[in-house]
């Protein structure tokens, strides 16, 4: 199997990606998606990335599997794998084969599930550690909501023959483990394989060449990195587990987990060898996740340098927010807003939690609010504008000015979402809620 | 007194929208493996039974997985990435 890179949208190196074309994969998978980049692509249901960089990444991936003559699939497609990311994935494929002159079998998973059905199956669902309380009515809000597919529904679409399949959302090692899975290959390696895998060649020493190569047997998986000095060593391929990963020795999959703990990694030359993971099958649900709206942003920015400001930011920036809120509650009393004010340069990353007080020769006054709408949103900033620009650090001392670095200074944000779910639904049969399609386009 | 950034490389990163995870990547395991857990969650500012510790001698790493300061994109979440939470550790002080 060949992985061109981490996910649609982050490029590889072309040599490597030829050299793994060469070497005649039964098929080329990808992810597309995580919810790594936030709410706001699952609760809008569009992809983070450029429609041209995607477009053209996705016409390279076709080309190679034609190649290759084998199957393309990806996962999570347009960064959430919700209905009208996926919409807009088929959308581009279609674009992509119409321009070429190229006709192709496209298969297509789809993951959404409708929030008042969740709501009515309830019973059948359980909230995974660190989940946030949901109320019906913030479930019934949610704009996107998905399950993660796991294997068996990737290879109901793979079992289509497609030369093409886009899937919503996938769990990241899904599009991996499914066709060894399917052809009876060690079922603990398959899914670690996976694992290590589902990044590209982030579990190699050259990270950023995108590419990596799976190959599958009864035994065991080996890793191979294909760019030029690339090595997978066992330390880099077991030290992958460790990333975004609450459990490095236990990975939940839909119908069981994986138990990395027996797993052993051997080198063998630039790449490793994987033996002795084992999968311990369980009851079969899976992973939701959902998003819903919250309000309507605005953000403003100004830069104050004068150094005795600079000295005391904090207390500049705790007495600014006092005078904003005076006026805000002053001029618009039957507003609810959330403001905060952050100091770049200060600890604007951390807040309470920085411990370190550096000299910064500037500070960031990083305001951001958030309203029911956006043109709310917009007047709690212009009110806080004013004192963005002038606001004394003493009463009475000459008036500042501070450095606005556009104008307007002040910009709407958009709509603004919160996940909601952290949880996971039984299901009596895998296909349960999610549906293939296959055509030729 | 040795710093903790003197002794392992620390990634901070999401592990999930409601999970974030620091890999503590070690030069000197054996120093970083003796830090209590409650050495850490009091950098951390969080209750150490919310810290799932995992030691890993093997990768000469220690892994700290705790729920969110606040879930990922929330109003008050400063870092949808989970990215800058290591440095909240790097200046520990670690005993000789």
């Amino acid at each position: 199997m060949l992985v061109p890179a981490g996910a649609l949208g982050l490029g590889w190196d072309d040599e490597a990606l030829a050299r793994g074309v060469a070497r005649g994969p039964d098929l080329i998978a990808i992810d597309g998606g995580s919810t790594d980049s936030g709410p706001s692509y699952l609760g809008r249901g569009v992809s983070k990335y450029s429609r041209a960089q995607i477009k053209g990444e996705w016409a390279a991936l076709i080309d190679a599997a034609r190649q290759a003559d084998c199957p393309l699939i990806l996962g999570t497609a347009g960064t959430c794998g919700a209905g009208r990311a996926v919409d807009w994935m088929l959308d581009i494929t279609r674009q992509i084969l119409a321009e070429t002159g190229r006709s192709a079998r496209i298969a297509v998973l789809r993951c959404d599930r409708d929030p008042t059905a969740l709501a009515e199956a309830w019973d059948r669902v359980t909230p995974l550690p660190g989940a946030p309380e949901v109320t019906p009515d913030e479930l019934a809000a949610c704009s996107n909501l998905v399950a993660l597919a796991g294997v068996e529904q990737v290879q109901e679409a793979l079992a289509t023959g497609a030369d093409i399949v886009i899937c919503g959302r996938t769990t990241d090692t899904a599009i991996l483990a499914a066709l060894p899975l399917a052809a009876g290959c060690d079922a603990g390696c398959a899914w670690l394989g996976a694992k290590v895998g589902e990044c590209g060649a982030l579990a190699t020493t050259r990270p950023w060449s995108g590419v990596l190569e799976l190959d599958f047997d009864a035994a065991g998986c080996t890793v191979r990195p294909l760019a030029e000095g690339a090595e997978a060593t066992p330390q880099t391929v077991a030290a992958h587990l460790l990333y975004e990963n609450a459990d490095p020795h236990i990975l939940h999959e839909p119908g069981g987990h994986l138990d990395c703990r027996p797993a052993r990694y051997a080198a063998d030359g630039e790449a490793t060898r994987i033996e002795g993971a084992v999968w311990v099958p369980g009851p079969y649900s899976v992973k939701l996740e959902a998003a819903r709206l919250t309000g309507f942003g605005a953000q403003a920015l100004a830069i104050v340098r004068p150094p005795r400001y600079v000295r005391h930011a904090r207390a500049f920036a705790a007495s600014l927010e006092a005078e904003a809120r005076r006026r805000i509650a002053d001029r618009l009393p039957d507003v609810a807003y959330d403001m905060d004010l952050r100091l770049i340069g200060v600890d604007a990353a951390l807040g309470d939690l920085e411990p370190d007080r550096g000299a910064p020769v500037e500070v960031g006054l990083l305001l951001r609010v958030r309203a029911a709408t956006q043109e709310q949103a917009l007047e709690v900033a212009r009110i806080v504008n004013p004192l963005l620009l002038h606001h004394p650090l003493e009463p009475g001392e000459p008036m500042p000015t501070f450095a606005f670095p556009s104008s307007p200074p002040e910009h709407a944000t958009g709509a603004t979402y919160a996940f909601v779910l952290h949880h996971v639904l039984a299901l009596d049969d895998p296909m349960d809620g999610f549906s293939v399609e296959a055509f030729d386009a | 007194m040795r710093e903790l950034r003197d002794l392992a490389r620390v990634r901070s990163k999401n592990a999930g929208p409601f999970w974030i995870t620091l890999d503590l990547f070690c030069d000197d395991y054996d120093a970083v493996a003796a830090i209590d857990t409650a050495a850490f969650a009091a950098r951390l500012r969080c209750d150490p039974d919310a810290v799932r510790r995992f030691d890993l001698p093997d990768l000469s790493v220690v892994k700290l997985s705790l729920p969110r300061p606040a879930p990922q994109g929330a109003f008050h979440d400063r870092d949808m990435h989970g990215a800058a939470l290591g440095a909240a550790l790097e200046g520990m002080t670690v005993p000789e």
